[in-house]
């Protein structure tokens, strides 16, 4: 069994490769620039690949029974009354029964692994940067750096990057595909995500979650730089004439479209906390869901 | 005095939405001119509209459908075609057009297309299978039916008065909300909603007691059709899940009307909230459209592989089972709310623990058609055709429900195939299949089989030429209801994804081409027999069409499948020693009335018209008043009468043989 | 033809075809409750999400009075007693103590609905109305559902009564009230819910 799980798993990667070969390096979730997307793709390949075990059988029969037994094919067993048979029975409950455990035990270890809070093990500290989505772009703020950005994220690579994500309007979901998946992004609370690129690179994040007329417009640069460049970057934004202060952000919050890469030299201190608390008033709103009450 | 509607109500904003009004308006003014054309109105009334026989209603049911199914459709190659031309620049429609449309194509397919569709077909055949004279409440029954008539009288109206809603097909809060909805549009989706998910629950009502209670004499629970033990456990899953989409509904619409503050993002609301009672119902609710339709395979595969079902007993605990199971992975849909990776785990787990049910069902079909005869009538080659592509379709949804999967996936265009990959083999193929199957019983002349291959072929083609270019997109990154974009890359895959809508519509044209040649062929192909296919179960012991009291005799059942018991020992139709009197419930213009009325009482909850509110929901309590106190709801057919009906049948009969 | 239970009964057969349909009549009421109670159940969890999203508003403490909420509670119970000798009474083919019962029924029943319209009011009157905060959405619509369903209640108990007054304890008639008597416990059920949920709680 296990190896014909590896050889058909080999056949699913040759296919991949073959398909990523083929031009289509555009397909980013088949494609991964960073350890977490990377994961979460090859839980993809796993259970494809444990699946096709059933599925191509299934799709094999149905078109061979169809043929076979063909009312013009009388050359073909006919046996109208059987219906049963408690040994078929138990296979039939057992294969997709012995497949679903299999992918049961990915899942549970995967979705532990892979959980969006959990951060990155590494040695590098991670860099933290604080995520708002709002009406039709996006906003970081770097809390270290004491800078922020507008649809442009800037992140050095093979340093784990720490998100912490909240809406300033309806809710969004923020999806990087080459880097990290996606999570909502929800006004009075906070979300995270974690992402780490391997390489410099230039990926494209977006908003999936429908939000109105300009959600098409939504989506926003990541930058994977070089500990350097990023230096840079931050430099470069600590000398943008624009400050993010509240009455700053007040008119960035409004609706807008196709807004241009933005940068602040400094942000006004914990913006992003009175974002949040700008929705829940007095009362307690921990971290996130209704489901997750409980979180480290 | 008209509350917020005024003259801006016109859809003049653009021409597009100028000519759908028009359209609607034009279509509808033309059916009625024909009908008063053909003098059809008294008819109409007395027949049908005002008719609480379970035949008429189901057919009636299937017409709303297939009527919305030519809507929903509508809107599907329009968003097609926006994508295919939207690459860096607007196409043809602008975003608040748009986004209507993906809205009013969610909503229309899944409430008033494929719920009518499913009511439409258990209405029709479920009371024949278990031999019973009418559903426990023919009444009620009239009054679901006209209850999601005027829901989905209120999606079409929309198109001509105010517009529909922008937000999806689940209404999302806080987008949905005042605050940033404060057009009528979600106030449309909200009510449409409401009224229809009403009759739902009453149709889930109706048909668990008449099965459970109204099963012909010696019919077992284990010896009911399979596609009356979907329509069972479909029924139980409508009582107890439409109250969570009730709920959803109502409090999004009491924190519209009324300033509350359930979901919005301030003032102590909760959005998260919405999103989990939506999804009670919404999980549910694809097994409430899926297993009526795994009921129909099992009768068509059963029937055309001239084969006893394989593993009845399996089939029903997997029935069962889909059903317990279906209310323990809402979850899945929002894996990316941010939950701790126990609870994302658990749902994910559990909602591949569906997949083992759901498998062994596909198992049950193939041995079925394993040492059979197969014959190839439309409704098995939807059936072949659905075995095959709902396999794939399950895959991808394995790979959903996988957390760190749909990190990557969710709310992709991968995610759209995926249930549209369900949804279309899985739910359309089986009411189509279930369409052509029970035709002839329905209207006594078979359904015309060249035009519905050719259908089924348009409709398979285009579905994977649709769909598998969105799950190659959704591996692109590309997030669904995107009115326009900018990747070059994407643009010859949702070209090809157009092409495949395109033959969907030659499917359909199809679909419309065989109603024509079977009414042009209806008395080349009448069924004398009542028994088109040589079947199996009871429904296809009687007359087609069937007398409205279905069974002269009610029959004695020996085994799970009578007729072919039945006709094995030789006593298929036979003759009654003599016949009784039967008492059947009169017809009653209460339900259309009601239904008239919570059209009426929508349409002004809307538009905030609030005397109007006051008077439709009055009219509505005094029908019910009045009709409940009605203790005079039946009529009497003689046994005479009964006797003269069966005879000419059996003379027919006679003549033929 | 003979009839047999838990078969059609839209022919033939004697007395039995009567107690069928009311068979069937009560099992699809009983379903019906169950999905009504799907509804409170769906309301009693989002209040329970809701409770503490005061938004810096009054809470439960400061709004709620146990006294007002006992005779509410009073009420109901004893309405569902009276009920209960309606019931009784019908069953007795007493139509005078039917009526009487059903009139001591209506009274008890209209005075809880008084005690929540004043309660609301009261509330609302003091800045506290359901748009006020979550919390008091939540309030508001898991009480005012309750109320709604009582005063349905309650008019379904003057149409009974006008069937009585008219038609007499007929078979369709009793098995009406029997519905009607279902219901009614049921509203006192989703009542002692509520008191425990949210009043009791809400004043600790």
């Amino acid at each position: 069994m296990t190896e014909v799980v590896k050889r058909a798993r080999r056949w699913a990667t040759a296919i991949g490769v073959a398909l990523l070969a083929g031009g289509c390096d555009r397909m980013v979730v088949l494609n991964p620039k960073g350890p977490i997307a990377d994961a979460e793709r090859g839980l993809l390949f796993d259970a494809f690949t444990v699946m096709m075990l059933v599925i191509v059988p299934v799709i094999v029969m149905a078109f061979w029974f169809a043929w076979r037994y063909r009312a013009s094919n009388r050359s073909a067993r006919y046996e109208p009354k059987w219906s049963e048979s408690k040994l078929i029975d138990g296979i039939t409950w057992l294969i997709p029964a012995v497949i679903v455990i299999a992918v049961a035990v990915l899942v549970w270890r995967s979705t532990h692994k892979l959980d969006p809070y959990r951060p990155i093990a590494s040695d590098v500290p991670p860099l933290d940067i604080q995520v708002v989505g709002q009406d039709w772009k996006w906003l970081f703020i770097y809390p270290e750096q004491g800078v922020a950005s507008v649809n442009q994220m800037a992140i050095p690579a093979g340093r784990p990057i720490s998100l912490r994500i909240t809406s300033d309007t309806v809710m969004n979901s923020f999806y990087v595909p080459a880097l990290a998946g996606q999570i909502y992004a929800m006004a009075g609370m906070q979300t995270r995500l974690q992402m780490l690129a391997n390489q410099p690179g230039k990926f494209v994040g977006r908003n999936t979650q429908y939000s109105g007329d300009g959600f098409s417009d939504q989506f926003f640069e990541v930058l994977a730089m070089t500990p350097a460049e990023f230096d840079a970057w931050v430099a470069k934004a600590r000398q943008s004439p624009d400050k993010l202060d509240a009455p700053t952000y007040a008119r960035l919050a409004v609706r807008s479209r196709n807004v241009p890469f933005t940068f602040y030299s400094t942000v006004e201190p914990k913006l992003f906390d009175s974002i949040i608390a700008k929705y829940t008033h007095a009362h307690r709103m921990p971290e996130p869901a209704a489901a997750a009450p409980a979180r480290r | 005095m008209f509350g917020k509607l005024t003259i801006e109500a016109l859809p003049l904003y653009s021409a597009i939405a100028a000519g759908g009004a028009l359209v609607t308006v034009g279509g509808a003014a033309l059916v009625v001119l024909i009908i008063t054309w053909l003098r059809a109105w008294k008819y109409l009334w007395t027949e049908w509209l005002t008719s609480v026989d379970h035949k008429r209603i189901g057919v009636m049911y299937i017409v709303l459908a297939l009527i919305m199914l030519l809507r929903g459709f509508v809107d599907a190659i329009m968003m097609r075609t926006q994508q295919a031309m939207a690459l860096n620049s607007g196409g043809y429609l602008p975003p608040e057009h748009f986004d209507q449309i993906f809205s009013s194509h969610g909503t229309i397919m899944i409430f008033f297309m494929a719920m009518p569709f499913m009511t439409g077909l258990v209405n029709l055949a479920m009371p024949l299978q278990i031999g019973t004279r009418d559903v426990a409440f023919p009444f009620l029954n009239s009054l679901s039916l006209w209850l999601s008539a005027a829901g989905a009288g209120l999606v079409m109206v929309s198109l001509v008065i105010g517009k529909f809603s922008t937000a999806g097909w689940t209404g999302y809060p806080p987008y949905s909300g005042i605050e940033y909805n404060p057009g009528v549009g979600v106030d449309y989706w909200i009510w449409a909603l409401l009224i229809s998910g009403v009759g739902s629950t009453l149709s889930g009502i109706n048909f668990v007691v008449t099965i459970l209670k109204r099963r012909a004499p010696g019919m077992s629970l284990m010896r009911m059709t399979p596609f009356t033990w979907t329509a069972l456990v479909t029924s139980v899953l409508m009582i107890f899940a439409f109250p969570a989409l009730t709920v959803a509904c109502g409090l999004l619409a009491l924190d519209r009307l009324l300033g509350m503050h359930f979901f919005t993002n301030d003032h102590g609301g909760n959005m998260m909230n919405f999103v989990n009672l939506f999804w009670i119902w919404g999980h549910p609710e694809v097994y409430i459209l899926i297993l009526p339709a795994f009921g129909v395979f099992s009768e068509v595969v059963s029937t055309f592989a001239r084969k006893r079902l394989f593993g009845y007993e399996s089939l029903v605990y997997a029935t069962a089972a889909i059903g317990l199971l279906s209310f323990t992975v809402w979850l899945h849909h929002f894996f990316t709310m941010g939950s701790s990776a126990t609870v994302n785990a658990f749902f994910g787990i559990m909602t591949m623990v569906i997949a083992v049910p759901t498998g062994v069902k596909v198992f049950n079909w193939l041995l079925t058609m394993f040492r059979g005869r197969i014959t190839f009538h439309p409704s098995m080659l939807f059936t072949i055709g659905f075995i095959v592509t709902f396999v794939i379709g399950g895959m991808t949804g394995v790979l959903l429900a996988m957390p760190p999967a749909d990190f990557l996936l969710h709310n992709t265009t991968f995610l759209v195939a995926h249930f549209h990959n369900m949804i279309i083999p899985g739910v359309l193929f089986g009411y189509l299949a279930g369409y052509m199957y029970w035709f002839p019983k329905a209207f006594g002349f078979k359904i015309n089989e060249p035009w519905g291959v050719r259908a089924f072929w348009f409709w398979i083609v285009g579905f994977y030429l649709a769909f598998m270019p969105l799950y190659v997109l959704g591996f692109m990154g590309m997030p669904r209801r995107m009115e326009q974009y900018n990747d070059p890359a994407w643009a010859p895959w949702l070209m090809a994804a157009a092409a495949g809508a395109f033959l969907i519509l030659i499917g359909i044209a199809c679909l419309a081409m065989q109603v024509v040649a079977t009414f042009r062929d209806r008395r080349r192909d009448a069924d004398v027999t009542g028994d088109p296919y040589d079947g199996r179960t009871l429904e296809w012991a009687t007359a087609s069409p069937p007398p409205a009291y279905n069974f002269a005799i009610l029959p004695q059942i020996r085994d799970r499948e009578p007729l072919l018991d039945m006709k094995e020992r030789g006593v298929a139709w036979q003759k009654p020693a003599r016949y009784e009197d039967i008492e059947m419930p009169k017809s009653s213009a209460a339900g259309v009335v009601m239904g008239a009325f919570a059209f009426v009482l929508g349409f002004a909850m809307v538009w905030h018209i609030w005397w109007l509110v006051g008077a439709s929901a009055l009219v509505m309590w005094l029908t019910m008043i009045l009709r409940s106190s009605d203790d005079d709801q039946e009529y009497r057919l003689s046994a005479a009468e009964v006797a003269r009906i069966e005879e000419a049948r059996y003379r027919a009969l006679g003549s033929r043989a | 033809m003979s009839t047999r239970p838990g078969t059609v009964a839209a022919h033939g057969g004697g007395g039995s075809e009567a107690a069928e349909i009311h068979d069937q009549r009560a099992l699809g009421f009983w379903l019906y409750l169950m999905s009504d109670a799907i509804i409170f159940a769906l309301l009693f969890m989002t209040y329970g999400i809701m409770v503490g999203n005061t938004d810096g508003g009054p809470t439960g403490k400061d709004l709620f009075s146990l006294s007002n909420a006992a005779y509410e509670t009073a009420l109901l119970l004893v309405s569902s007693m009276t009920f209960g000798f309606a019931s009784l009474a019908a069953r007795d083919g007493n139509r005078g103590a039917v009526l009487g019962w059903l009139a001591i029924t209506f009274v008890l029943g209209a005075g809880f609905v008084f005690l929540e319209v004043r309660e609301f009011v009261g509330m609302i009157g003091a800045g506290a109305g359901p748009d006020r905060s979550g919390f008091l959405s939540a309030f508001f619509t898991l009480v005012g559902t309750h109320g709604v369903h009582v005063s349905t209640g309650l008019i379904w108990i003057l149409i009974m009564s006008g069937q009585i007054m008219v038609k007499g304890l007929t078979l369709p008639v009793t098995s009406r009230l029997f519905r009607l008597g279902l219901f009614w416990h049921f509203l006192d059920i989703a009542w002692v819910g509520i008191f425990s949920v949210v009043y009791l709680p809400g004043l600790m």
